[in-house]
């Protein structure tokens, strides 16, 4: 008897995914700028939803609060590049490590609720985060600092190259979070988070450290997502403690994304992302309606189709991109026995 | 004396918080949901009230003989129609749809009312004041607030432990199955306990537009007052969650007086202090 990763569907979906990563690394040769910007865009909601997807849809910690690791990644890189005159690039990699370190007496502290308490415990740690930042005065109080030409200028010799620049980082930076949490999900841990996203309870019974578990992939995240963050502002060149730490666009769109692709599923966010930019450049126009109609979509998936558009496809199909899943696999011996 | 002015003012607030935490702490208390729209229902309730004074010429203190009926009926629908459907062992569901609720309410008021401030006006009695000491003043507005604070909380305490009412609704939160098993539509009480806490909220949603400038975009910071007062108190205690409004209360109007930057702050962290040093609030009944 043994494991077994891989499927037809998910050897075909590994070959896709390589041609898909090779058209994309030469986006700059086909694209156009705008072409650039807007799959940069999608590529750093498919990390901040993968992300909020291991938090929520593993390991079971439902945050509406991921914007406090975004705007803190964010604050982060304009403090090291305005203030430190450090390289903006380089501080996309510190705030990863600085999001973390954040993250360890946050969960302490918040683990202490349980449930939909936990939620809202960390918008509060969000809120706390954005008013501490609206007084920091050198990176412009409440009403935000833009990033000096001096640092952008520093960035590449030309406005096209730090394009090229921007872009591949994106590209980067979501295919690293991908890899990361497919690694993580492959291993001895990412069993034991799958145990624990279909059952909580089952999964301690059978020994596993369920608390430190939620605990790493907290850390992770908050890794994660400071490094995304900081991505974004760069992207942005301002940053504003309301924008920074904005619960609609750091979270609620996140949210809708994993739950409209499917949660608890690496496939979902990717799915989810491509619908939400495709809903977004045909309804934006409406503006608060288009947010309504949103929120009213999430509502439908989340009562009728709980597990998403991929999961019905799963269920339907049983098909899977990535080689996730096991299967025990019943191999005859020599005596023809299984 | 300039100390016990702003304690006091802070107390007074802190009715209004405890208002916003009891209707969200009954809701958990009978059928462990957490509504994220909570504060967004606080604020449609101060833009019902809004309609009926401006349609009717309510005033708004009167108008709250339509507005509470109004949310009542409109969380009856709700739970009936949408969150009962939500309920079970899974977490995300209830989170979820009460998430797209609060973005549906936020929106659809934008689109109906824009995203100008608006105010209640309640004439006279909002500026009339007693001097209870030399230097020590007291709005009539705000005690009248704390006064109906105090007596919606121990009306509540009422209805949970003298009626028979109160005995389904604890019952269906000891256990759901033994209730349901004893002949009550766990359903229906659960449509009742929705329609009392927006009742609740209406109330305290109409004091706040009095008080206060509101838009359709400061739902969420009262679903964290709430919430914060809430844990401050203790799950399950309707007293302690009146003591957990007057702290935040407290807290933030003695942050605003060292520095106008400081008031939300202030209530925050007076919150994860407790958090980190007394998880289980200062008055705790039932462990969440």
């Amino acid at each position: 008897m043994i494991v077994e990763h891989a499927t037809r569907s998910s050897r075909i979906g590994v070959v896709l995914i390589a041609i898909a990563l090779v058209v994309l690394a030469l986006a700059p040769y086909w694209g156009d700028r705008q072409t650039l910007r807007l799959l940069a865009e999608m590529f750093t909601f498919i990390a901040l939803a993968s992300l909020w997807n291991l938090l929520a849809g593993y390991a079971g910690l439902v945050s509406v609060g991921q914007q406090a690791f975004v705007g803190l990644g964010g604050y982060v890189l304009f403090a090291l590049a305005m203030l430190l005159d450090v390289n903006p690039i380089l501080a996309i990699f510190v705030a990863g490590p600085i999001g973390a370190l954040v993250a360890v007496p946050v969960a302490l502290l918040i683990f202490r609720l349980r449930g939909a308490y936990f939620a809202i415990g960390t918008w509060v740690v969000a809120e706390v985060f954005r008013l501490l930042a609206s007084q920091v005065s050198a990176l412009g109080g409440g009403s935000g600092v833009s990033l000096p030409a001096s640092v952008v200028l520093a960035m590449a010799p030309s406005r096209q190259m730090r394009e090229f620049e921007m872009y591949w980082l994106a590209l980067f930076l979501t295919v690293a979070t991908l890899a990361a949490i497919f690694v993580l999900l492959r291993s001895r841990h990412g069993l034991a988070l799958t145990a624990i996203r279909d059952n909580e309870l089952a999964a301690q019974s059978t020994g596993i450290g369920v608390w430190g578990i939620k605990f790493a992939v907290y850390v992770l995240t908050g890794f994660g997502t400071a490094m995304v963050g900081a991505f974004i502002f760069l992207q942005k060149l301002r940053i504003s403690p309301d924008t920074a730490f904005s619960v609609n666009d750091w979270t609620a769109f996140v949210i809708f994304i994993t739950v409209i692709g499917g949660i608890g599923r690496i496939e979902g966010p990717i799915i989810g992302t491509i619908i939400f930019f495709a809903l977004r450049q045909t309804f934006a126009g409406l503006g608060s309606l288009y947010l309504l109609m949103m929120g009213a979509v999430a509502i439908v998936v989340m009562l009728w189709a709980p597990k998403g558009l991929w999961g019905m496809v799963v269920e339907r199909l049983g098909w899977q991109i990535l080689p996730l899943q096991r299967h025990l696999v019943l191999r005859k011996d020599a005596r023809g026995k299984p | 004396m300039q100390w016990l002015n702003v304690i006091l003012q802070g107390v007074l607030i802190g009715g209004l918080y405890a208002m916003f935490a009891a209707g969200l702490s009954l809701i958990f208390g009978v059928m462990r949901l957490v509504n994220i729209a909570h504060g967004d229902l606080i604020v449609l309730a101060a833009y019902v009230s809004l309609m009926a004074t401006q349609t009717f010429g309510m005033d708004p203190l009167g108008s709250l003989l339509l507005v509470v009926p109004a949310m009542a009926l409109i969380g009856y629908g709700l739970q009936r129609g949408l969150l009962n459907r939500t309920l079970g062992d899974d977490l995300l569901p209830p989170l979820l749809v009460t998430f797209g609720l609060s973005i549906i309410i936020q929106n659809g008021l934008l689109e109906l009312f824009t995203a100008d401030s608006r105010k209640l006006q309640a004439g006279a009695i909002e500026i009339q004041t007693f001097q209870l000491a030399q230097n020590l003043w007291v709005g009539a507005f705000p005690l009248i607030q704390f006064v109906v604070a105090v007596a919606v909380i121990g009306g509540l305490q009422l209805l949970f432990y003298r009626t028979a009412l109160g005995r389904a609704l604890r019952a269906t939160s000891d256990d759901q199955a033994v209730a349901q098993l004893m002949g009550l539509d766990t359903r229906h009480v659960f449509a009742v306990a929705m329609a009392l806490s927006l009742a609740v909220i209406a109330i305290a949603g109409v004091f706040l537009a009095v008080r206060a400038n509101f838009d359709p975009a400061i739902g969420p910071a009262r679903l964290i007052f709430a919430f914060e007062a809430v844990i401050i108190g203790g799950l399950g205690s309707m007293w302690g969650t009146l003591a957990g409004g007057i702290i935040l209360g407290v807290s933030q109007a003695i942050g605003a007086q060292i520095d106008p930057g400081w008031q939300l702050l202030a209530g925050h962290i007076v919150f994860l202090t407790i958090l980190a040093v007394r998880p289980q609030g200062l008055f705790p009944k039932v462990s969440g």
